[in-house]
């Protein structure tokens, strides 16, 4: 199986360097090789197993609860302005 | 005798009889600590003041290392990566409030493969960490520094956690007790995510008895994590008085031992266990879980799957590192998790995302879900016919630091733990012996049915009785 690790790296959000590229394609390719193993098994009529355990709808009830304060949820931002999360212009030609 | 090797129970015990009090345990594992963490490495963070605060606080109670991917208030939580340097816990995980309540307190943060990717701790960011038993060896990974710190006497008892294997191989590795908890067992609220259908946190301590008073303190019920049932806790310590190898039948699954790859000393004390168990009035069963040699290829497309959906939340936006160098959100994104992550992080990001991509996902990550169903079936068959399975727990004895460089090479220490992994059923890793070229400890795995950790600790507590033997 041939991977375009480029982008599948995109698809991820990583950028990855000209080295990486170089030693991860043979690696990946070998691995997914590896587990492509399970197309020898019938699974016609089985089921997938989605989870853990078997469990349906783990709900509670919806109500307010006291939470993290502001300041403990932003002690560890990387950048801030108020009580906000600071991030680079995310709109295209808008006033950053 | 020292207070850092005592286990918990002999902990307590003193402590209950006034012999030495919490503060003192504490500045015996601190100087233990000084002592030792320079060459074995398990630590990769030791806030004194913390511990012995918490100490004199609860002088009744007993110290936990904890892996660092476990949230406890105040303290880093690296897990093993760049991307977390500098980040604190802003709450307890819900494991270390339940610590609090029965009797123990967190006292150190051990080492780990990054984001608990890995079976020899080399893939963390912050530290070597090296195998008390065998400097030049590999401590197992991931929770390798739970291992070695529990394995070089630096610790009473530890906590790690287990996707494929994390628990049990380095358990094997450092000559100390492992379980992996059924799945749901115990709480992951405050733990950071590697594969979320496979995640449990659990004890790593110095005897099966310590590790049932360990997973009694953490397990059960938490509204905050949604795959905990309201399934009543057992006293697990309690329940193993008389336990006995007696009448219990011993699943022996011939696709465990037919692997060619296996060690020869590790077959040796595999084998062995058998027959101990068997003198001691077991039954041997054989038994066939067909789906075994498939397991591995699942458990590398579920994991990775699930994993590049749980570490999308390393984005450089609201904690963890942010690259200087980005313009954009999207370069934010990009140069961020780039410079952040490993090697090994990247490649099962990779993997995971090429797995669930459009065109790729019916034939990868959907199958391999199917396939999942038929393991699981093949231990809800087995534990019809027996009680416990006995398995060899990893395939090798502690390897070389740096040996294992290919990346599927390493993947097949988990071979034997893998399967119990994806059934979501519970797992012990016990200490059977030793090799006779290395002297490096090798333990056995036992595997009993979801939520029967009752069973899984008698059994393991009885043959701890007679592998001395």
């Amino acid at each position: 199986m041939k991977i375009d690790v480029g982008y599948v790296a995109e698809l991820a959000r990583l950028e990855l360097s000209e080295d990486e590229m170089k030693t991860f394609q043979p690696q990946l390719e070998d691995i997914v090789g590896y587990v492509e193993k399970i197309s020898e098994v019938d699974v016609e009529g089985v089921p997938p197993m989605m989870h853990g355990r078997e469990i349906v709808n783990a709900f509670r009830e919806d109500e307010v609860r006291p939470s993290l304060e502001t300041e403990v949820a932003l002690a560890n931002a990387p950048a801030r302005v108020g009580d906000e999360f600071l991030l680079p212009k995310i709109v295209e030609g808008a006033e950053s | 005798m020292e207070l850092y090797e005592l286990g918990i129970k002999a902990a307590r015990e003193g402590l209950a009889k006034g012999e030495f009090s919490s503060e003192d345990i504490v500045k015996s594992v601190i100087g233990r600590y000084h002592e030792r963490n320079g060459e074995i490495g398990a630590y990769v963070s030791f806030d004194e003041e913390q511990a012995l605060g918490l100490a004199r606080e609860r002088p009744r109670d007993v110290p936990i290392a904890i892996k660092d991917l476990i949230n406890v208030v105040g303290q880093p939580c690296t897990c093993g990566s760049k991307i977390l340097e500098g980040y604190i816990s802003p709450y307890d995980a819900t494991v270390i409030a339940n610590l609090k309540k029965n009797g123990f307190f967190p006292c150190g943060r051990v080492n780990m493969d990054e984001f608990a990717m890995g079976s020899s701790t080399e893939n963390s960011a912050l530290a070597v960490t090296r195998n008390p038993y065998d400097l030049s060896r590999v401590p197992g990974g991931s929770s390798g520094g739970s291992a070695a710190a529990v394995g070089g006497k630096m610790c009473i008892a530890a906590l790690g956690s287990d996707t494929g294997g994390s628990i049990r191989q380095p358990a094997s590795f450092c000559n100390c007790v492992g379980i992996k908890p059924s799945y749901g067992r115990v709480s992951r609220y405050g733990v950071t995510a590697f594969a979320s259908s496979l995640d449990q946190v659990g004890p790593m301590a110095k005897s099966v008895e310590d590790a049932a008073i360990l997973l009694g303190a953490i397990a059960g019920r938490d509204e905050m994590d949604g795959t905990t049932p309201d399934v009543p806790v057992p006293d697990y310590a309690a329940r193993l008085e008389g336990a006995d190898m007696k009448g219990v039948r011993i699943g022996v699954p011939r696709e465990y031992y037919d692997v060619k790859g296996m060690d020869a000393e590790v077959r040796r004390i595999t084998e062995g266990a058998l027959k101990k168990c068997e003198e001691a009035g077991a039954t041997l069963v054989e038994v066939s879980l067909p789906h075994t040699e498939y397991a591995m290829a699942v458990y590398y497309i579920i994991a990775p799957a699930e994993a590049s959906a749980n570490l999308a939340r390393f984005d450089g936006v609201r904690y963890g590192h942010r690259s200087p160098l980005s313009k954009d959100v999207f370069s934010l994104y990009c140069k961020s998790r780039a410079e952040g992550f490993g090697a090994e992080v990247k490649r099962r990001i990779i993997i995971g995302t090429f797995v669930l991509s459009s065109g790729y996902q019916d034939a990868y990550y959907t199958r391999a879900l199917k396939v999942r169903t038929l393991i699981k079936r093949d231990f809800d068959e087995v534990f019809g016919k027996c009680d416990a399975l006995l398995t060899p727990c990893a395939p090798t004895p502690a390897f070389r630091l740096g040996e294992l460089q290919d990346p599927l090479t390493m993947y097949l220490n988990d071979l034997f733990t893998i399967p119990s992994s994806l059934a979501g059923v519970c797992a012990s890793s016990v200490p059977a012996g030793f090799t006779e070229s290395g002297h490096l400890p090798v333990g056995v795995q036992f595997i009993c049915a979801g939520y029967d950790e009752e069973r899984l600790l008698r059994v393991s507590k009885a043959f701890e009785d007679i592998a001395g033997a």
